[in-house]
């Protein structure tokens, strides 16, 4: 195997691996908001008990984002030093202020969140908490600018020629606002909604299964089936808006999104399919002018095919075809979940129901499957592009890295990770097993203030 | 912003070099206190105090490696480049013991069972250990110089990267992470634990001062590009008395009670060690022994001036708010470890 591709499949390894925690962090920590803000208005001590259980579940998934994304960062300049040198002025510009506004913010209130319970009041330890989660989203915002500039590179010229090309910012608003940094954005972050609020609901609807903690699963499957809900909707309006982004500027990737090989006014969409690369030929069933309607609004719009894209510039077409429809697939699944689970609940129906309890205990599954097959589709796309229509994908890499090298790297973080996943999936069933702790039901410390002054007021 | 005639590369220059040392002098004593983790006590409870002096802070100390690393792509991606890919396996080496330490830290209290405490004790420790050496290394090697082609790309080894040089200064890290380490400990504990650690750190700072000063006679004889400025600006050495001084205060701080004191003064000393590694190394980033005239300096491998000023300005809102903080978090945090049920 070549360098390239070992490079490839260690990025591929550590970005899917690192990418199963931050959308955790992100959901759960705009839901540790709601739910703090729900205790500090009610003052019930339900509220509470969720809090302080779903905070420590937040923190197992932070420890693990942060150890792992700190890899993500040193390999761009170990594996891809071309791709560094060349993207440097304008890509570490957005890292350096993921670090600046980001993570010093996420990690500076996060001990607060933590430990702070008894050191701090209430409302300090809620913005704390409200911290957290800003940092957290800010995160996203940054890395997403940036990515979204491998997309559609903007705000920029290249200075250099040959080897020594490189891109430099003439507008940083212009680089900041590049034309798919917020469709991809918003369909990122509602994502991460969904990975949080899909699991709170997993979790509340197993204890319901188990007919264990009646009280603290039912509410917990209300408040976060109540973002589930919105965010999957969320997701359907922000992930057209991309895909209508997708067919301007990207119309390789929009192509093979949907496996189209003429350019075509009344553009078909498979619903699902195999592609023929060899024949050049898609298979399945097909709704006409589908797709000319979803990407402009019109079925008689014609849409550009793989037959209008060299053959050195198109992504492998399967694969993306397949990753696209596996998002879609599953995000309207989710979609259709929320809708019976809501109502459900709301005719009070949900407990009776074993294959609906089943079905949401599965459901924290969907937005990690929707989320990673989405990140592949995107970036496996925008190949042979690392920097779309600039930088091919082999010019990035570092040229003083061997094969052997890659080989050996891969092999250590394939043990590493495999090591820390199974540890993290053996404490959070430990957590989610032992369950919430009853003993949060009589806040403590200066937390029990408010409570019985609220009793008091009662 | 326009920052007008200012030399935005030194500032820079001087900015990245911060935030490095800033990460030394916080993470430093994280690591220390992960160093000493093993080897200085026993018992589970004396453990878990030693974790949880670092708990509340570790994770935002870390972000200055995060941050620094960030600022050095962005303004001198080159040298980012060259020194990431040229260290190729001594940073996924380094990567690994940053990932053990820590998870280690988060995973280890969530278990009871003795054996699982055992091995995340040991791969705090471990993990805490080899980070420190290799950051040391890596600093030794460019101190050194590394062989540069005419691109500036890595023309060396691995095994060329494990020079004597940079092994005493590996070794010189380890030494003056784990006095820091110690120090910091002696303020966050009391009792029989206090005079537990107490009674370490005079052996750690006289071993720190046996490697610092092997580590500059090294530099004096054998690494003039170093010490040219020193040369050439006399008063340079006033920093490197001021390290002295501030590691000789350490001792009688400790002996008279004040923690604190001591503390700060360890904290000064890195401080003044980065100060001398910048002046050293200035304008170069990565120094060629080879062939100095490919040496990636200030100058020649950064961003843009136009970059350089939107990240002066980026700097300029957001590390003030990372100061306050980051502040207020050791403030809220201080005082001796009290264990709890949400400690680790």
């Amino acid at each position: 195997m070549d360098v390239l591709w070992l490079s490839r499949l260690q990025f591929a390894l550590t970005a899917t691996f690192h990418y199963l925690y931050p959308p955790l962090s992100i959901g759960l920590g705009l839901l540790l908001v709601i739910v703090e803000a729900m205790w500090l208005k009610t003052r019930r001590p339900l509220y509470h008990q969720m809090a302080r259980f779903w905070t420590k579940v937040f923190a197992l998934t932070f420890a693990v984002g942060v150890a792992t994304g700190i890899v993500m960062e040193f390999e761009f300049g170990t594996n891809w030093a071309a791709y560094s040198r060349y993207v440097g002025d304008v890509f570490g510009s957005a890292l350096a202020a993921e670090g600046i506004f980001a993570f010093f913010l996420e990690s500076g209130f996060l001990a607060v969140l933590l430990f702070g319970w008894d050191k701090v009041g209430p409302k300090l330890h809620f913005f704390s908490t409200c911290m957290v989660a800003l940092g957290a989203h800010f995160s996203a915002i940054w890395i997403i600018v940036a990515n979204s500039w491998m997309q559609t590179p903007a705000g920029f010229h290249i200075v250099g020629q040959g080897l020594a090309a490189r891109a430099e910012i003439t507008d940083f608003w212009a680089m900041v606002f590049n034309p798919s940094s917020l469709d991809r954005l918003s369909h990122t972050v509602v994502g991460a909604w969904q990975a949080g609020a899909w699991l709170m609901v997993s979790v509340g609807a197993w204890y319901l299964r188990r007919r264990r903690h009646r009280e603290f699963a039912l509410a917990s499957v209300k408040v976060g089936l109540a973002l589930a809900a919105v965010a999957a909707l969320l997701s359907l309006v922000s992930g057209h808006e991309s895909a209508r982004g997708v067919a301007v500027n990207q119309p390789a990737k929009l192509a093979a999104f949907e496996g189209l090989w003429q350019t075509t006014p009344h553009a078909p969409l498979h619903v699902v399919g195999w592609v023929d690369a060899a024949r050049e030929r898609t298979h399945g069933p097909e709704v006409s002018g589908l797709l000319s309607w979803l990407a402009y609004g019109d079925t008689g719009h014609a849409v550009t095919g793989l037959d209008d894209i060299p053959r050195a510039d198109r992504p492998p077409v399967n694969f993306t075809f397949q990753l696209f429809h596996v998002m879609v697939a599953v995000g309207c699944a989710l979609i259709v979940l929320a809708a019976w689970a809501a109502i459900a609940l709301w005719r009070g129906r949900l407990e009776d129901s074993r294959l609906l309890l089943w079905l949401l205990t599965l459901s924290v599954l969907g937005p990690q499957l929707a989320n990673q097959a989405g990140w592949w589709a995107a970036e496996v796309g925008r190949q042979p592009w690392i920097v779309y229509g600039l930088l091919r994908t082999f010019q990035g890499l570092s040229p003083v890295v061997s094969a052997g090298q890659v080989a050996t790297s891969i092999v250590m973080f394939t043990l590493v990770y495999l090591l820390l996943f199974a540890v993290f999936v053996f404490l959070l069933n430990d957590k989610i097993r032992h369950g919430p702790d009853d003993g949060d039901l009589q806040p403590a410390g200066k937390w029990a203030l408010g409570f019985k002054a609220a009793e008091g007021a009662r | 912003m326009n920052f007008g005639a200012l030399d935005l590369h030194t500032v820079w220059f001087g900015l990245v070099g911060l935030l490095f040392a800033g990460y030394v002098i916080l993470d430093g004593f994280d690591l220390g206190v992960g160093m000493l983790h093993l080897w200085a006590v026993t018992r589970d409870e004396e453990r878990r105090v030693f974790l949880n002096a670092i708990g509340p802070v570790w994770d935002g100390n870390e972000v200055w490696l995060v941050t620094g690393g960030g600022a050095l792509f962005a303004a001198f991606p080159m040298v980012y480049a060259t020194v990431f890919s040229g260290f190729y396996l001594a940073f996924m080496a380094l990567l690994c013991a940053l990932i053990f330490r820590a998870v280690a830290i988060e995973f280890r209290s969530k278990h009871p069972s003795a054996r699982w405490r055992a091995f995340w004790d040991a791969s705090f420790a471990g993990g805490s250990l080899c980070s420190s050496l290799l950051i040391g290394v890596a600093m030794g090697n460019i101190a050194w110089g590394v062989p540069l082609d005419a691109r500036g790309e890595f023309a060396g080894s691995f095994l060329g990267l494990l020079n004597p040089y940079a092994l005493l200064m590996g070794v010189t890290t380890v030494a003056l992470f784990a006095m820091h380490g110690a120090i910091y400990l002696v303020l966050k504990t009391e009792g029989e634990l206090q005079a537990a650690v107490r009674r370490r750190v005079n052996p750690l700072i006289i071993t720190f001062i046996l490697c610092y000063v092997i580590l500059t006679l090294a530099t004096l004889l054998y690494v003039p590009h170093i010490t040219e400025a020193f040369r050439r600006e006399p008063w340079f050495f006033l920093v490197a008395v001021a390290v002295v001084l501030a590691i000789a205060n350490i001792p009688r701080e400790v002996n008279r009670g004040r923690e604190f004191l001591a503390f700060l003064s360890s904290c000064g000393a890195m401080a003044g060690l980065m100060a001398l590694f910048g002046i050293g190394m200035y304008p170069n980033l990565v120094f060629c022994h080879t062939a100095p005239a490919h040496s990636l300096t200030a100058f020649n491998a950064s961003s843009s001036e136009k970059t350089l000023g939107i990240m002066l300005t980026i700097a300029l809102i957001g590390v003030p708010a990372v100061l306050a903080y980051s502040a207020s978090n050791y403030w809220i945090f201080r005082g001796k470890v009290k264990l709890d049920k949400m400690s680790y």
